[in-house]
């Protein structure tokens, strides 16, 4: 396996988590929520999908656990927030809180086992073709569902009906209402999607990335994947940019210093937050294009006036 | 059968007192029955949650000490967040600020004067709002959303420290292990008591008057409200929304700074890489369940601090775990912020289904 | 008024009675981890340690621990707390615990305290370490012998004495066998950090090293071994069941000899302030049985093993000479502990840069 091909495949893994859970995320916030528990929804999928997985010996179940177990989160967040109408920062920060406790709990008698891995594909002939064909073809199914998300998000956003009623209660929740829309049954069924691709980046992690389960093994993505999501600017192809882009930068860190560069490893490490700035503050240049996509309403509570 | 929230016409006063009272009604029941299931006997478990971190004094020492910082950074949270600027860079502006703050020991290890340590402070802040002025920088110049910028740069400092500690700023007669030289003397926080208490107590009391005052009776108080209400609004009174953002960054970004110098100064005695549990993240919590308001902060900052000593004292005497500790801290946040809900709105019961679907 | 003060002062009584400790009759033994025990790694092996203490000692001990204790203001409160909950002897184990430690223990001149790779002692608290060092000989011995490409792959930590001598102690080993063996460093910045270290892994995979080593606690780097079809070493803890294909062995740590005999030690009340670091030969350091490889590899490194044991061989003997030329060691010497335990750089034969 030549050199090249190892880093593309090692940052198709990398990035896979952090665009699935910023894709979902871009839909709570498009919405007009800011969920800032991406981090505790994520840690739930990654045992959820761990436990169910090793209990019944099939990857395919634990990657639907994963997901149930961070709309379970994300049903939590909403109802504190969009029924009892609590401030979304603290509640989203205090999901975080219960997300990483809950999870130690759960996971407590699966620490120290090995994981079941959830395969790539094989397709014969296709898979075998060197360079492109462990690339193109050899991922596992979460990878390839991460670029459909990609694409199905950026049409249902912008070409239906219901992409038209989610823009519509974040950018104004009051004219959504007076049109007829329900407004919190909208941001109830964003939030549960958003909180379905956390899980899905969780168990991701905890059946491809690294098939085990360890206290805190998210370390910190989930809030790499909310940055995204502001780096996007909420549109669904700058979260795949962005994803990859930070990715690849963190690979390449590595990389580098295997081959023996004498640059100090903290200042490798700090790259990849360093560049996003960068691009993010390059591709902010478009004012307009900011402003139209930015939710107007992103984290006002809702309560419709009687 | 419907459970409906109804806006009030204004905020209730006494759901502003009661409400937290009723979120520790529920937690101590709930937490109780938590405890009782985990075979804990449930007075013995609330007592040492909730009572002891206030009944003894080396307690209640160590609780001002945690809180301090918690109150010093959410209270310039809360002004941040009450103009609508997003800083949830903290933890970065406090690790900044303990860098600028200990290059006065670190590359004048013997210099002893008064002056030593309160050129540290002001270093302090001085580091925490030069580092919270890169968002607001890009913010104002670029339309650079400063949610990604203050995350991303917590990083960026974090890893800055590292390598200063493990590097340049290494101790040379610590045997290479990354800590700073030892402060010493007058680089060193003065204490209030027998225990730990440092006057950066004292610094988050100040700020919390100071701040209330700005946000009650201050004109800068009022743009800031009015800024972070409706935008439009404030400029048709003639309010200037970037130096809003200049102003709350720069403000919260050297109260952190403040906070990150006074725990090295305080309670660490030296630079090492690991100088803050969290403190910059937790205070978001701590602003907003003070409801944006710095009295509000000072009460939800002690709370947070009785929350973590609590589940400190429940792993030692208890024997439960920390997870244990920390999905009650979790739920206690939830009751909290649930009850909250009470000030602005009234809570009816309606039946079938709630007339003004017709509209 | 005097029946007010006399009912407060009662009052205060009751309120002090539960704060302080009953007079115990058991000995209260506390650890501080840094990490959550469900690391599987260092924090991890002192829980074994303590369970052991538990077992060993039965009735005459009572344990407690916090854990997840942040190396920051946080941890002075956190062992205070079990000094004052009549705690009779701590162990702190992690490095930044020392100053904390330090002060904690002049306030409590009668509790004793261990802590774990730091280098200040008072006349209260002792210090302890394991030489891991021997183990990562031993298997840079394997690896070189084992390897077909000649290059390995080191994923470590942070650039500490304990790390750097780790990977020195590796190289040497591996020179006896090969001494134009490579070694790849890569520092992912964390110690725990199971993505990055899978990702390190894959990388240095890529460019070429077909043994995998780490100075990291998660068991993601041997599963990406195993994944790739090369071979690697387990840490901390024996990780075969991660990786059965790939791991050939593992330093396991095991705290559970020396904390035993510290506890006993106390409840003797012969327990001194000294500074102990155990390896091969004391137990703490213990490779966990070989895999996957040839039996005559096997055999080599149990003579290594055996030799170190005895003291017949120290791995950092002279001539030795740093990354640069220069002569750090002149021939037939062995190395004091004191330029071990501070040790930052790297000797010849390391590719690239320590950062300083």
């Amino acid at each position: 396996m030549g050199a090249l091909e190892a880093v593309i495949l090692t940052i198709i893994t990398a990035s896979t988590p952090l665009l699935l859970a910023a894709i979902g995320e871009l839909v709570t916030e498009r919405s007009g929520v800011l969920n800032l528990g991406v981090e505790g929804m994520m840690i739930m999928g990654a045992v959820c999908g761990f436990a169910i997985a090793y209990t019944t010996g099939s990857p395919l179940l634990g990657v639907g656990a994963g997901l149930l177990g961070g709309v379970g989160m994300s049903l939590l967040f909403a109802f504190l927030t969009q029924t009892l109408m609590t401030s979304q920062v603290a509640t989203g920060l205090s999901l975080t809180l219960l997300g990483l406790g809950l999870s130690g709990l759960i996971g407590e008698s699966f620490t120290g086992l090995p994981g079941i891995k959830l395969n790539a594909i094989d397709i014969p002939f296709l898979t075998d073709i060197p360079f492109i064909g462990p690339i193109l073809f050899g991922q596992d199914i979460l990878v390839y569902f991460s670029f459909a998300l990609v694409a199905i998000v950026t049409y249902v956003l912008f070409r239906t009906r219901t992409g038209l009623i989610i823009n519509a209660v974040g950018g104004n929740h009051h004219s959504a209402h007076a049109l007829g829309y329900d407004v919190v049954k909208v941001r109830y069924a964003c939030i549960a999607f958003g909180g379905a691709c956390s899980g899905l980046a969780g168990a991701y992690l905890s059946l491809a990335y690294t098939p085990q389960w360890i206290e805190n093994m998210s370390s910190g993505r989930g809030w790499i994947a909310l940055a995204l999501v502001v780096f996007s600017s909420w549109l669904p192809r700058r979260v795949l940019i962005g994803a990859y882009l930070f990715g690849t930068v963190w690979i390449m860190g590595l990389y580098v210093q295997a081959m023996g560069v004498a640059i100090p490893a903290q200042l490798l490490s700090s790259l990849p937050y360093l560049v996003t700035i960068v691009a993010l503050v390059m591709i902010s240049g478009n004012k307009t294009l900011t402003r139209i996509n930015t939710p107007a309403c992103i984290g006002q509570p809702f309560a419709p006036e009687r | 059968m419907k459970l409906i929230l109804e806006k009030r016409s204004e905020q209730s006063r006494a759901m502003a007192l009661l409400s937290p009272l009723l979120a520790i009604a529920i937690t101590v029941v709930i937490g109780g029955i938590i405890f009782a299931s985990l075979g804990l006997d449930p007075f013995k478990a609330l007592h040492v949650y909730f009572v002891e971190p206030v009944t003894s004094l080396w307690s209640i020492e160590e609780l001002i000490v945690k809180a301090a910082p918690l109150v010093l950074i959410g209270a310039g949270l809360a002004i941040c967040y009450s103009a609508n600027v997003w800083n949830i860079g903290a933890e970065g502006q406090l690790t900044i600020g303990a860098l600028f703050g200990s290059a006065i020991p670190v590359y004048f290890t013997t210099w002893q004067s008064p002056l030593t340590l309160v050129l540290m402070l002001v270093l302090g802040g001085v580091g925490g709002a030069l580092f919270a002025a890169i968002p607001a920088a890009l913010k104002n110049r670029f339309g650079a959303n400063e949610i990604l910028t203050s995350l991303m740069l917590v990083y960026v400092a974090q890893l800055l420290l590292d390598w200063l500690v493990r590097g340049p700023w290494r101790d040379p007669k610590g045997y290479n292990f990354p800590q700073s030289v030892p402060f010493e003397g007058w680089q060193l926080l003065p204490l209030l008591g027998e225990g730990r208490v440092h006057i950066g107590a004292i610094f988050a009391v100040i700020a919390v008057i100071a701040l209330a005052i700005m946000m009650g009776r201050s004109l800068r108080g009022f743009e800031i409200r009015v800024i972070g209400n409706s935008p439009r609004a404030g400029a048709f009174a003639g309010f200037d929304q970037k130096r809003v953002v200049w102003f709350s960054f720069l403000l919260s970004g050297a109260l952190a700074g403040l906070a990150g110098i006074c725990e090295v100064a305080g309670p660490s005695g030296e630079l090492q890489p690991n100088i803050s549990p969290g403190y910059g993240f937790t205070a978001i919590i701590v602003a907003f369940l003070g409801r944006l308001n710095p009295i509000g902060v000072l009460f939800a900052g002690i709370l947070l601090a009785i929350s973590y000593l609590g589940g400190e004292a429940a792993q030692v005497e208890l024997g439960i775990s920390d997870k244990t500790a920390q999905v009650f801290q979790g739920m206690l946040l939830f009751f909290i912020l649930a009850c909250d809900t009470l000030i602005l709105y009234r809570v009816k019961i309606v039946s079938g289904r709630p007339a003004t679907a017709k509209v | 008024m005097k029946r007010l003060i006399g009912l407060t002062a009662v009052a205060l009584a009751m309120v002090l009675a539960i704060g302080v400790p009953h007079a115990a009759e058991k000995l209260k033994v506390g650890f501080i981890y840094v990490g959550p025990i469900g690391d599987h790694g260092w924090s991890y092996q002192h829980d074994q340690g303590r369970l052991a203490i538990e077992k060993e000692l039965g009735d005459k001990v009572e344990t407690v621990y916090v854990e997840k204790v942040s190396e920051g203001p946080d941890a002075e409160r956190a062992i205070e707390r079990l000094a004052r909950q009549g705690a009779g002897l701590i162990f702190t184990t992690s490095f930044g615990f020392m100053n904390p430690t330090l002060k904690v223990a002049e306030r409590f001149p009668n509790v004793k305290f261990e802590h774990a790779t730091g280098f200040k002692r008072s006349k209260n608290v002792a210090t302890y370490n394991a030489r891991f060092y021997e183990g990562r000989y031993i298997i840079g011995q394997a690896a070189a012998k084992v390897s077909k490409s000649g290059v390995a792959g080191y994923i470590a930590s942070f650039p500490i004495p304990e790390v750097v001598m780790g990977i020195n102690a590796f190289i040497l080993g591996a020179q006896t066998v090969n001494p134009d063996f490579k070694l790849k460093v890569v520092w992912v910045n964390s110690w725990f950090d199971p993505g990055k270290e899978a990702d390190a892994a894959k990388v240095l995979i890529g460019q070429g090293a077909d043994i995998i080593t780490q100075h990291t606690d998660s068991t993601a780097p041997l599963q990406i071994a195993g994944e790739k079809g090369v071979h690697g070493f387990g840490q901390a803890s024996d990780m075969i069941k991660f990786a059965p294909k790939a791991q050939l062995t593992s330093i396991v740590d095991n705290w559970a000899p020396y904390y035993v005999a510290r506890t006993k030690e106390v409840l003797n009340g012969t327990w001194k302030s000294e500074d102990t670091w155990g390896g091969l030969s004391a137990g703490t350091v213990e490779m966990a049985p070989y895999a996957n490889v040839a039996d005559d590899i096997v055999k080599a490194a149990k003579e290594t093993e055996a030799k170190i044991r005895s003291g017949a061989l120290h791995p950092f003997t002279g001539p030795l000479q740093k990354q640069d030329g220069t002569e750090f060691l002149a021939a037939g010497k062995v190395v004091d502990d004191g330029t071990l335990a501070s040790m930052n750089f790297y000797v010849k034969g390391v590719d690239g840069k320590l950062p300083q």
